[in-house]
């Protein structure tokens, strides 16, 4: 007697394309997927429980661990929750430094996302590449903050360290290098004809369904929607620069793509533009107290990670610690969308959909 | 601690007046203890100068404070950190008023007294203290659950009654202030004297306009009394904030993605806050048609946590809600899949709560 | 020598003779094996920016591959519990003959050969079918869900691949006229088929690539999805057999596509005092670079896209490719 059953297969948390610890339990008929559910957690810490116990300065490095892949927007969304908080006037030089290192995060963090998007979907060498451009800002931010990966260098009211001498010169060194290497990558991978096959049309939702599901940054945006809160809630300096904010309509795997790769376009702009306009001397911390208390009350920011919306809820009591903290992770909304996506779809279409939400484990699990 | 005495409404009367109680309580406790405790005296400059109100709040914070000076006393060593000594015998008192309801009562005053032995080791006073709170924990057991029943059991009236927000808010503030540091209220004193002035000067802000709107339009489509508070969070960029009634919660949510000219499209956070007197569950809109955003929270009952789902409204609510539910013990009704999502299925225990105590048999 | 063993009637102390080049040519085999996976490796790295190789065995890490075949040898055998043991035993067994029996067939140079079956072509794609059986088998027993699809990818792959690339090679056999390779190696001495066949080349090479579960064809084993396809449940020996069924093929592959479309041992013109050894060896080295060149250059196809491009894309390319090489042999080769 012949009968076909449906399997259950349960990929992660330890396989090569979750990125991490993500687990996704699959009903499978064949290679097609009937049902996902899945399944986070493996890698919670608790940061906000730890929080509650810590002082604000002391959280920064807490942040660091969550995207780790962008570490300088994490430090600055709790900075920048405090100093709302707080009214805080951050000074000039600090704002432009802040801006520059997230930047060059961004950039570093999409190198990251293209390079392990391209190696899922079976091509290794950009892997590579992605990670020479990367190693540079690696090496420019190591040189600013003295770390390669958890920075830890920004401080509510400034920033810890200043520029090294020369380091401005450097990254205007940079820009230029970068674009060219992106103009690589384009010849490299996106007009390649399988590339192309196997991510247009995949992972396709629209509008309407991507705000109901809470998605945010490039998610959003292959949408259609031109919404960035560098410029539509501006903060920091954000408003100096003239950028534009890259959007796609077909809202698949492929849009998603282009507007990560336009993002970095974008990115070296706004660096290109802080390093021109980079003050020459001035404070790099805010007269702060010793000890930090924002006021009684609460707060809830948001900001632009590379991932998406990333936000910061403080309740404070006035005490040194505060008494709720809460981070809006992207990735944790954004990964929410991907059961749906999943039904119906091929197994190696999986691990594109999975692949173009750029999801962050660390911050997934918060 | 409950953040609505923060008077920061300016078109809250409410608000104002809770504020007022709040400052009231406070002084007149700081004068109180001053008399009982000679050595700390100075802060007695502060005049009792606003009426004494809510004659039952004040019985009980009365006692409560007694009791707690009590631990004090006995703990209070010369290079002893106030505020930390204070928050211990808090969490003495008020992990034990939450030891009742859990039924992990057993092991819990072993544990607690070498957690808290633990919690400070550099300090060779602390095992002193540590003991010392202890011996006073078991005398003050009683009374401590029944101040912790009678405040619960206030809330709640509060809760249900909608004509007495100010009441429970008074209540509720009074007993928070009653367990605030002796020597922090000169301090405390200060502070509802600053929360206070700020709210007089300040200018309307240019998002006021845009919280009436949303008012208006809440109230003329589901009813004057569906909302609990509306203001503008100065702290946080100015974000409209309504506060909505458990009961109304849902129905407001509704409105606030459905209506035509509020159409709030977009959940940007939806996230749970233990208040120790209350959980509170915050959600931030956002409209993208209309470019404008606004917070909606919700208070519940602590003791008996469930709210309605916003997960059928916007499917974004799905995983934080179950965030919510997984560290704070919320349930939301409606919603579609309400499972740990963090810890693992057989945790015990919500760990965002403030009276959390990890249970493990070995420690 | 070889041409007189051949044709010399059988008998014990030819069996023996043909026992003991057979075990030469597998350590020849062997020995490339060895430095193809090291050439892939060390051309990979210079291609992705690193240096691939470079501790044991000198700065060009010669004997990194003896290190890892060691290290293969004294590792612990593991078979799964619920495997099935016999099929799970047997399989890397099934996979690997084929690949090594295969290599009978292909004449090195005009006196370096095994064999010369009349039906040498036929023979190669016969038996190399038989791999399959091999690596379905060996998803099949090891009774794990990730090597059963990696092992079902497999079979519909080759399968489906195996038809464009015999059909592709007709042109070739009606240029020469014959399935023996070396009578197809001597049709060109004028000319290589590659350019009277060129459509044809180009569906074997890209067949050829898909027989190899090379990228971008690479799904049964992608190791981004299936972790590592039909052998992820083998360790040890076990699992250098399918490391080495898989190179052992690229050799012959390569050897293959030398013989049918470049020529085989033909010298290019006026370069004919160059032995026919080292020419063919040249060519099929152009091959194998090419294939590394290709992995460090491409993503991997989807299962469906992979399907459809070999029944709607390569077989009519090569149905139209038989048509083709009649015109050509009509106008051209009378």
């Amino acid at each position: 007697m012949i009968r076909t059953e449906e399997m259950l297969l349960n990929v992660g948390p330890q396989h090569p394309s979750t990125h991490g610890v993500f687990r996704i339990v699959l009903k499978i008929d064949g290679e097609t997927i009937i049902e996902a559910q899945p399944v986070i957690g493996y890698l919670h810490r608790g940061t906000e429980k730890l929080a509650e116990n810590l002082q604000y300065t002391q959280i920064i490095p807490y942040t660091d661990r969550m995207d780790y892949l962008a570490a300088m927007t994490n430090n600055y969304v709790i900075c920048h929750a405090v100093e709302t908080m707080m009214n805080l006037e951050i000074p000039e030089r600090a704002e432009y430094l802040r801006v520059l290192v997230m930047e060059l995060g961004r950039i570093a963090s999409h190198l990251v996302w293209f390079g392990t998007y391209l190696l899922d979907i079976g091509a290794m060498s950009p892997f590579l590449y992605a990670f020479r451009e990367r190693e540079a800002i690696i090496g420019l931010l190591n040189e600013i903050s003295g770390a390669r990966l958890t920075f830890n260098y920004m401080r509510i009211g400034g920033v810890k360290w200043d520029a090294p001498e020369g380091w401005i010169e450097k990254i205007r060194e940079f820009v230029p290098y970068m674009r060219e290497q992106l103009s690589g990558y384009h010849d490299l991978v996106s007009g390649n004809e399988i590339f192309l096959n196997r991510v247009k049309g995949v992972g396709l939702y629209s509008k309407e369904e991507a705000l109901d599901y809470s998605l945010s940054g490039a998610n959003l945006r292959c949408t259609g929607i031109s919404w960035d809160l560098r410029k539509d809630e501006s903060y920091s300096i954000y408003d100096r620069f003239s950028f534009d904010v890259p959007a796609f309509d077909s809202g698949d795997a492929w849009a998603r793509y282009q507007c990560r790769m336009a993002e970095i376009e974008e990115s070296l702009k706004i660096v290109e533009q802080a390093v021109e306009q980079f003050p020459e001397n001035g404070e790099i911390m805010a007269k702060v107290p010793k000890i930090i208390k924002p006021p009684k009350g609460e707060a809830y920011v948001r900001i632009e990670s590379p991932r998406g919306e990333i936000g910061c809820y403080i309740a404070s009591e006035g005490k040194k610690e505060p008494y709720r903290l809460k981070f809006r992770r992207p990735s944790f909304y954004n990964l929410q969308i991907l059961p749906k996506l999943l039904v119906g779809e091929n197994i190696s279409n999986l691990i594109t959909i999975l692949g173009g939400i750029d999801i962050v484990l660390g911050e997934v699990d918060g | 601690m409950p953040s609505e005495n923060d008077g920061k409404s300016p078109g809250s009367e409410l608000k104002k007046q809770a504020a007022a109680e709040a400052k009231a309580k406070a002084l007149e406790l700081a004068k109180q203890r001053a008399l009982e405790k000679k050595e700390e005296n100075e802060n007695s400059s502060h005049e009792m100068s606003i009426e004494e109100r809510k004659k039952k709040a004040v019985a009980e914070a009365k006692a409560k404070a007694a009791e707690l000076k009590a631990l004090r006393e006995k703990e209070e060593a010369p290079s002893t950190n106030d505020s930390l000594a204070d928050d211990k015998a808090k969490a003495a008192a008020k992990a034990k008023a939450a030891a009742a309801a859990k039924a992990k009562a057993a092991a819990a005053a072993k544990a607690k007294a070498a957690r808290e032995g633990a919690g400070d080791p550099s300090d060779p006073a602390a095992d002193e203290k540590a003991k010392a709170a202890a011996k006073a924990k078991a005398a003050a057991a009683a009374k401590a659950k029944a101040a912790a029943a009678a405040k619960a059991k206030a809330a709640r009236e509060g809760a249900g009654d909608s004509s007495g927000p100010s009441d429970e808010k008074a209540k509720a503030i009074a007993a928070a202030k009653a367990k605030a540091a002796a020597a922090a209220r000169a301090k405390a004193a200060a502070a509802a004297t600053k929360a206070e002035e700020p709210a007089e000067e300040q200018k309307p802000s240019p998002l006021q306009p845009l919280l009436d709107r949303y008012v208006s339009l809440i109230q003329k489509a589901l009813g004057e009394d569906v909302l609990e508070d509306s203001y503008i969070n100065r702290l946080s960029r100015d974000v409209p904030t309504l506060v909505a009634k458990p009961d109304t919660y849902f129905k407001v949510a509704q409105l606030l993605k459905h209506h035509g000219e509020l159409r709030f499209d977009y959940l940007s956070e939806l996230h749970a806050t233990d208040f120790e007197t209350h959980l509170e569950v915050y959600n931030h809109f956002y409209s993208y048609s209309h470019r404008s955003p606004v917070a909606l929270k919700v208070k519940i009952n602590r003791e008996e946590a469930v709210i309605d789902s916003l997960a059928p409204l916007w499917a974004g609510a799905d995983w934080p809600e179950r965030e919510a539910f997984d560290l704070l013990g919320i349930t939301f009704t409606g919603h579609p899949n309400l499972t740990r999502i963090m810890m693992p299925d057989d945790w015990v225990g919500h760990p965002l709560r403030k009276d959390y105590e990890p249970y493990d048999v070995e420690v | 020598m070889m041409n007189h063993l051949l044709s010399s009637p059988p008998g014990w102390i030819h069996a023996a003779i043909f026992f003991g080049l057979g075990a030469c040519l597998l350590v020849i085999v062997l020995g490339f094996v060895t430095y193809a996976i090291l050439a892939e490796r060390k051309v990979l790295g210079f291609m992705q920016l690193r240096p691939g190789p470079n501790r044991v065995g000198g700065r060009f890490g010669l004997l990194q591959t003896v290190a890892d075949v060691l290290k293969l040898l004294i590792k612990e055998d593991t078979i799964p519990k619920l495997a099935d043991k016999p099929l799970f035993i047997l399989a890397p067994v099934l996979a690997f003959a084929p690949a090594f029996m295969v290599l009978a067939a292909i004449p090195f140079s005009e006196h370096l050969k095994f064999s010369d079956l009349s039906i040498g072509l036929l023979y190669y794609i016969a038996i190399s079918g038989i791999t399959t059986v091999g690596i379905l088998m060996a998803g099949w027993a090891s009774n794990n869900k990730y090597s059963l699809l990696g092992g079902m990818r497999s079979a519909a792959q080759m399968i489906s691949y195996e038809i464009p690339l015999v059909i592709s090679v007709i042109g070739v056999i009606l240029f020469s006229g014959s399935l023996n390779l070396t009578d197809i190696v001597n049709g060109q001495e004028k000319v290589a088929y590659i350019f009277l066949s060129p459509l044809g080349f180009i569906v074997f090479f890209i067949s050829s690539i898909a027989e190899l579960n090379r990228t971008p064809f690479d799904l049964p084993e992608a190791e981004s999805e299936l972790v590592a396809g039909y052998h992820v449940e083998y360790s040890g020996f076990r699992w250098a057999f399918f490391m080495l069924t898989e190179y052992v093929y690229l050799f012959a592959m390569a050897a293959l596509t030398t013989v049918l479309f470049l020529g085989g041992w033909k010298p290019i013109p006026f370069l004919g005092f160059i032995p026919g050894i080292i020419w063919f060896a040249l060519k099929f080295s152009v091959i194998v670079f090419f294939m590394i060149w290709i992995r460090g250059t491409m993503p991997r196809l989807r299962a469906d896209q992979l399907m459809e491009f070999a029944w709607k894309v390569l077989l009519p390319v090569a149905l139209l490719n038989i048509f083709v090489s009649a015109v050509v042999k009509e106008l051209f080769l009378r």
